[in-house]
């Protein structure tokens, strides 16, 4: 029997960072909110507790905040031909739970893409030709850079990033990134400050001609205010940051950069623990009517709103799609259909360089500490002699010391015994790691869609991912290898180790969080889920936010993206929707 | 409980494995992490009392996983896909390891010499001994391994890492949340010794 609850103006599903970017601007609209969020409620002095959150077992291996698979997991396979088997355990990604979502255990690098990037299809095409990419299947977004720096902007100063620009208005700034597209004005906090490893990477890139720059880190530099008057504390360099919720304040996430405001306004309420098991829709499907949730006693809701926000975990957008008839489903053979088209991934790989006189102290970091070089990452470098395209960023941030997890070891050491034991002691110190991490690109075969056989706790069939790496990606990726290769011959260690990436995407060693895709924006409703303000086509009074609405992934990590989409959603929502409530913003 | 604070095991009997049982993992640990001039063995760094805490609770039996059926046989790109949980990888894993040498040597584990278990343990991993009863010598090595690992690598509050031996031998403070003093102290050793979150063994029992 389904309780049905009083009407609101909106219901969010899942309260991290875009559904509490979402309630806040629509709370100050006036408008009357309700959050429904799966996982527990979580705040910075009780779960984040200073005096035990340094527990690498607890959080990092046996990873406490993180979604269980028990809850939800999905199936996965490399391509249409086999038998996609559930994830009993993640591995390759970790997706998050709970008040935050993944933004209380992210690293908060914190990336803005380029024009290039958002009119990807366009700028490739016109540069080198339609038969370069004519195996993949990319897609503009719809928009432009200049459109989205006012996002960017306000995301930055919301989550107080620190950084350095390399482009103020069009004027190239010393020691920040050359090849960023112009920013209205400067980080709101500088760099942070420098270890050993990254400075030591960033001197020898600039000897050979390359151009690092500080990681734009949300982790604090200083201590810092933000525009809604939340006060966060410097950051203190404690090396638990990723798979961690931060104990000091010192890590943007929907606890320290919203919450605090959020949950005092009488117009706004959140409801924990509380799965929404799809969105209901009206006779005829064109438009919602709220939202039907279960509680941890099993008991059933409905929560009737005029307005529905999708603000889950990107992948679970898609899903609730999916199980609410949100939309068609994507069908690889006849490449029909919107929902689940376009999942992309990240195409990463690292470099260890081995050294005997160095020590850099590796528990000494951040989440976000180090120092990138683009370029070699986007459209920054002419691909016209080259046979892919795309493009990684190198990254020199060193997150941790944990050594469960962070034990580096000459290559053909034994994973055991004495042998073990020395060079697990010699490697501890004195290696330098660094990495690619590179653009993903959109093919046919590569989707989302509904598993036929396995279901999940309430019987509802699982999500079914169908990936490989795409060729174009693997030369993308061997390419930017072979430039690593340079700067580890140029760092002089005593010997170098590469981990190319190779087909076959294996869901076992974790890789990247960073899962894109699946409701993607764009202008054709025939290709795309959602219009550019993130607005269902189909049922226009839904809106599906998130990292779900990339047509493909960039060599950048997508929290900064996926922050300013959020705002821009949020403005048309108060700016232009609200006019004329329940209609398209777009015409089909 | 996320917010709870995590209680300290106490070492003393067997929660989950047999005397005999024990015994043998004891063994293996210790070939695992042998004790050298580097640090004790992986026996006297408590990672048999860890491991046998661990299978008594969630990770034991896979509670926050996924374990619904059909289990099917998947490609290793697929990850584990057997219906077992690690307790009872455990118990059948390791009576198939003294099962199978009893057969073949006439001993156990534990009555071989240290290069013969070495070489039993590297035949294991390498998929190179039919084990009995369908247990697979490289997945219930490699769950050994890590858990081993685990033991010897973590907090000490779980029971491993004796007097945080790991942490001493590798130069990692443990711990500590504040290293802004040392930060801009490039190549230059840290100075303190490491910190558990129960403290140092200096403080135990000094407490109300």
């Amino acid at each position: 029997m389904t309780k049905i609850l009083p009407r609101k103006d909106v219901v969010i599903v899942g309260l991290g960072w875009t559904g509490s970017i979402l309630a806040h601007e629509l709370t100050d609209q006036g408008l009357d909110v309700v959050a429904i969020e799966r996982g527990p409620w979580r705040d910075t002095a009780t779960d984040f507790n200073i005096g035990y959150a340094q527990d690498e077992l607890r959080y990092s291996i046996r990873r406490d905040l993180f979604l269980q698979p028990t809850v939800e997991t999905m199936t996965v396979r490399n391509d249409p031909s086999q038998k996609a088997l559930p994830m009993r355990d993640f591995g390759s990604f970790l997706p998050g739970n709970g008040v935050g979502g993944a933004g209380v255990h992210w690293n908060g690098h914190t990336w803005r893409f380029w024009d290039s990037d958002f009119q990807i299809k366009t700028n490739l095409t016109k540069k080198y030709g339609a038969s370069r990419i004519a195996d993949l299947q990319v897609e503009d977004w719809g928009v432009t850079g200049a459109e989205m720096e006012p996002y960017y902007d306000q995301f930055e100063y919301l989550a107080g990033i620190s950084g350095k620009a390399g482009n103020i208005k069009g004027h190239l700034q010393e020691g920040g990134n050359p090849f960023e597209d112009p920013r209205s004005r400067d980080y709101p906090n500088p760099p942070m400050q420098m270890t050993y490893a990254p400075t030591l990477f960033a001197e020898v890139g600039r000897s050979i001609g390359l151009h690092p720059f500080p990681t734009p880190s949300a982790n604090m530099s200083r201590a810092y205010v933000n525009p809604l008057g939340i006060a966060m504390g410097q950051c203190t360099y404690c090396g638990f940051c990723e798979r961690f919720g931060c104990a000091n304040y010192s890590k943007s996430s929907a606890q320290t950069t919203v919450l605090p405001v959020l949950m005092k306004k009488s117009n706004f309420e959140v409801r924990t623990d509380s799965e929404v098991l799809h969105v209901d829709l009206a006779p005829g499907g064109k438009s919602a009517r709220g939202v039907t949730y279960v509680d941890t006693s099993g008991e059933e809701y409905f929560q009737p709103a005029d307005l529905v926000l999708l603000c889950a975990y990107g992948l679970h957008n898609a899903r609730l799609m999916m199980l609410s008839g949100i939309g068609k489903i994507y069908d690889p053979g006849s490449g029909e259909g919107t929902v689940g088209r376009n999942y992309c991934y990240q195409t990463n790989a690292g470099v260890q360089v081995f050294f005997d006189d160095k020590n850099f102290n590796p528990f000494i970091a951040a989440g976000a500490l180090g120092q990138t070089i683009d370029d070699y990452n986007g459209d920054a470098f002419d691909h016209g002699a080259l046979d892919f395209v795309g493009g990684a960023g190198i990254n020199c941030i060193p997150t941790n010391g944990r050594p469960i997890g962070t034990r580096p070891t000459l290559p053909g050491t034994p994973k055991w015994g004495s042998a073990w034991k020395k060079a697990t002691v010699e490697g501890y110190r004195s290696t330098l790691g660094y990495s690619s991490q590179g653009s993903s690109y959109a093919t046919r075969n590569n989707y989302l869609d509904l598993d036929p056989t396995y279901k999940d706790r309430f019987g509802r069939p699982l999500m079914r991912m169908t990936f490989d790496f795409p060729d174009n990606d693997i030369r993308m990726s061997n390419y930017v290898c072979d430039r690593m290769e340079e700067i580890a011959k140029a760092l002089g260690g005593k010997q170098y180790a590469v981990g190319r990436r190779k087909k076959g995407w294996d869901s076992v060693p974790y890789q990247s969080t960073h899962n894109t895709g699946g409701a993607i924006m764009g202008t054709d409703p025939k290709k795309s889920a959602v219009n550019t303000f993130l607005q269902s086509w189909d049922v226009p009074n839904v809106f599906v936010i998130g990292a779900s609405a990339f047509p493909q992934n960039a060599g950048k990590n997508p929290t900064g993206t996926v922050g300013a989409l959020a705002f821009r959603a949020a403005d048309a929502i108060r700016n232009q929707y609200l006019r004329n409530p329940g209609a398209p913003l777009v015409q089909a | 409980m996320a917010s709870d604070p995590p209680a300290q095991v106490v070492a003393g009997g067997w929660h989950f494995f047999s005397a005999q049982e024990a015994a043998l993992v004891e063994a293996i640990v210790d070939r695992i992490i042998p004790a050298d001039e580097l640090s004790m063995g992986g026996k006297e760094a408590g990672c048999a009392v860890y491991i046998d805490r661990q299978l008594m609770g969630a990770f034991g039996v896979s509670s926050r996983l996924y374990t619904q059926g059909p289990f099917l046989p998947g490609l290793p790109t697929q990850g584990y896909q057997g219906e077992a949980n690690p307790a009872q990888r455990y118990r059948t894993g390791l009576a198939a390891i003294d099962a199978f040498l009893k057969q073949r040597d006439g001993k156990t584990f534990v009555e071989l010499a240290s290069a013969e278990q070495d070489a039993f343990l590297t035949a294991m991993e390498a998929g190179k001994v039919d084990l009995p009863n369908g247990v697979k010598g490289p997945g219930f090595f490699g769950l050994l391994l890590q858990n081993t690992m685990e033991g010897f690598f973590a907090d000490p509050v779980y029971g491993g890492n004796k007097d945080m031996v790991s942490w001493r031998m590798l130069g990692f403070p443990g711990a500590r949340y504040d290293y802004r003093d040392h930060v801009s102290k490039h190549n230059q050793p840290y100075p303190q010794p490491p910190v558990s979150i129960i403290g140092r063994p200096e403080w135990l029992g000094k407490g109300a």
